[in-house]
């Protein structure tokens, strides 16, 4: 056990949890402390390196009067929980109907479902992190949409990292979606300033009954200091539609792991996402499409942009089982290298043990079209400038494909500052230019 | 306006333009024409300052500047434009963007005013009528999807948009129908003015009956071996380029 592992439990028993939690949270430790901590040879963390984190002088989380500025949050028309260091903010957040619930709000059937699912998506036994945010788990969401019924509005969870330490934070989502439910989950991640330096271990399961669907966003949209080590976990039924949007900025580590199973026959995933560290920030997304059963379909695609020093890994796995015949899997990656020392590790892996399947999977790894930067130039743009269109470009044509707009038009005024844009016109292209 | 002397320039180690001189006075219209393989897309390129492109010999002075020592974007921003037989595509790029950071960066240089957004995307939703382009057009990105008349209506709109002293149109006429061919063609006409210089670069006549050259020019093997008046346009329609070829010594 490494000293950053035994330093963490140290602290999770000091906690106060709800005692309900307590079976879950024993579990989460003792499967933390029986997991090695991964080096190089460890095939799941095999290009990132956890060094860094092992300096890490954690302590429990600040709790503070903190309010997240306005500036930083996405006007939606959703029902909003505030989460400061992974401590619920009750005066930032809304009151919520009946299918959602806290930790600290639930009742006794959501105190079942808690028990009985938390956990079996995101494997503590396979997943380091997730182990860790069993163990140290204090606080959560939980989503019920029961049968046939939609959320009206979307749930939007903010969690926001602020203060000096480095803060050990463990947060969880837990969603069912009854047959035929509906629901749509924003989660945001932000940190106060580069300094911030919180652990944050965030683990969002998602269950679809048949027939059930979800838009998903995990924006990751934390600044340097931070090191994010979360997941989303899916299981699919039959016909059961996954919609799932992220990003991430980078940080001192961003790692965010995607399994999603496909359990029921004509369920579909539609994941995409796109990661951009500068700097020496360091991006990861292990990504594993599980093909149980025949019939499904899956479309992934991830680009990024790596400039400076920075790097990034993205490993996407896509598993077709015996009896998953009739598969039609796609899987793209896209990299742009925008400096000579930044670096990509990117790797598909197709594994097919089904005989009627089509799959196709690529990864590229490239630098500007030249063509295209001469082209701009002809018309007086300066190389510069070009270079900075184009990366913004490559990345803004997923980002078109949002379908919140308010995430979309949030979005993208982040990305312009990222790639040193002005902002202005991109908001007269948001609105209709009809009115002018 | 312009004046090139003995231009030689060579691709690959291969030698393309192999001494052309030509001069242009302001408000001249000039077409080149020639047969495929004579280095007529290589001058516009060359012009441009594509990298790709290494000149061996001579000397091209544009408005008064040693045009060659000039950067692609500084040519541009003297007024030189170059309109693409073959549009790059830009996908995610909003064509209204690239136009703006175009024409912002001309104006800069030239010491105009910036232009608001709200005063841009009104010219600009002006100029796109005016070459039939849908507005729609202006949202996309650069060229992504557009037919090749689009393109080439995306290219006149720039150059409207630009107001440059010098514009090259390399085969402007190739997959265009008629339609489109007389949007361009009136988009050019249209700008003709004492000032501005033209050089149409196309390898059929046709455009020629829209576009009405001043002086007419054949380029065959890397030089000019002929020129004249519109006449001669006519002269190659009926007889084609090979009663030249005794002409290139």
């Amino acid at each position: 056990m490494g000293d950053l592992q035994t330093a963490a439990l140290k602290l999770a028993e000091t906690q106060s949890a709800p005692a309900w939690l307590d079976a879950v949270r024993r579990r989460g430790a003792e499967r933390f402390a029986a997991t090695p901590w991964p080096n190089r040879r460890t095939e799941n963390w095999k290009y990132t390196s956890l060094a860094g984190l092992a300096k890490k002088e954690l302590r429990l989380p600040e709790v503070q009067p903190v309010s997240v500025p306005e500036k930083d949050l996405i006007a939606l028309d959703a029902y909003k929980l505030v989460f400061v260091n992974g401590v619920l903010d009750q005066a930032q957040s809304d009151s919520l109907p009946d299918a959602v619930a806290t930790f600290a709000s639930v009742n006794e059937q959501q105190i079942e479902l808690v028990q009985s699912r938390l956990g079996a998506l995101a494997d503590s036994s396979q997943h380091l992190f997730a182990a860790l945010s069993e163990a140290a788990s204090t606080e959560g969401v939980v989503v019920h949409v029961t049968a046939g019924q939609k959320l009206d509005k979307p749930l939007y969870v903010v969690n926001y990292s602020s203060g000096e330490a480095a803060q050990l934070i463990a947060t969880r989502v837990l969603v069912v979606l009854g047959v035929g439910a509906e629901a749509e989950i924003i989660e945001q991640f932000i940190s106060s300033d580069a300094q911030q330096a919180n652990l944050v271990a965030a683990q969002t399961e998602i269950f679809l009954a048949d027939n059930a669907s979800v838009q998903h966003y995990r924006l990751n949209l934390e600044q340097e200091g931070i090191t994010h080590a979360g997941g989303v976990f899916v299981e699919l039924g039959r016909d059961a539609n996954f919609d799932g949007f992220a990003i991430a900025k980078g940080g001192e580590l961003i790692r965010n792991d995607y399994v999603l199973e496909h359990c029921g026959p004509g369920a579909h995933v539609e994941l995409q996402g796109v990661y951009m560290p500068r700097g020496q920030q360091v991006v990861d997304y292990h990504t594993n499409i599980k093909h149980r059963v025949a019939h499904c379909t899956s479309n992934e695609v991830f680009r990024g942009i790596i400039g400076d020093r920075a790097k990034a890994v993205f490993n996407g796995r896509i598993h077709i089982f015996e009896d998953a015949q009739k598969t039609l899997a796609e899987l793209s990656n896209k990299n742009l290298l925008t400096s000579n020392r930044a670096e990509i590790d990117t790797k598909p892996e197709l594994e097919i043990y089904a005989d009627d399947v089509k799959c196709a999977h690529g990864a590229t790894v490239a630098q500007l079209d030249d063509e295209a930067l001469y082209y701009l130039q002809t018309r007086g743009v300066s190389k510069e400038q070009a270079k900075v269109m184009m990366s913004f470009g490559f990345i803004n044509e997923l980002i078109q494909t949002i379908k919140n707009e308010a995430v979309m038009n949030y979005l993208l005024p982040i990305l312009a500052e990222q790639f040193g844009r002005e902002n202005e016109l991109l908001q007269l292209e948001a609105e209709s230019f009809d009115e002018l | 306006m312009l004046s090139i002397n003995n231009l030689c320039a060579s691709v690959e180690d291969k030698d393309i333009l192999k001494g052309l001189s030509l001069d242009i006075k302001p408000g001249e219209v000039h077409a080149i024409m020639g047969p495929n393989g004579a280095g007529k897309s290589t001058l516009g390129s060359v012009l441009a300052g594509r990298e790709a492109f290494s000149v061996t010999d001579g000397s091209v002075a544009f408005a008064d500047k040693d045009l060659l020592e000039l950067d692609v974007e500084e040519r541009a921003r003297e007024g030189l434009f170059l309109a693409f037989q073959y549009p790059v595509e830009i996908p995610g790029v909003s064509n209204m963007e690239f136009l703006k950071a175009s024409v912002d960066a001309v104006r800069k240089h030239q010491g105009k005013p910036e232009l608001s957004s709200v005063e841009f995307m009104k010219l600009a939703r002006e100029t796109s009528k005016k070459v039939k382009l849908d507005q729609a057009f202006l949202k996309r990105g650069v060229n992504e999807g557009f037919s090749g008349g689009e393109k080439k209506r995306n290219e006149i709109l720039q150059m409207m948009l630009l107001e440059p002293k010098l514009c090259i149109l390399d085969e402007t006429d190739s997959g265009l129908d008629i339609d489109a061919l007389q949007t361009v063609a009136d988009g050019v006409n249209a700008m003709r003015s004492a000032e501005r210089s033209f050089i149409v670069v196309t390898h059929y006549q046709r455009l020629l009956d829209y576009i009405v050259p001043d002086f007419v020019h054949v380029l065959a093997d890397g030089k000019i071996v002929k020129s004249g008046d519109k006449s001669l346009a006519k002269e190659l329609e009926a007889k084609g380029y090979s009663w030249l070829e005794g002409e290139v010594a």
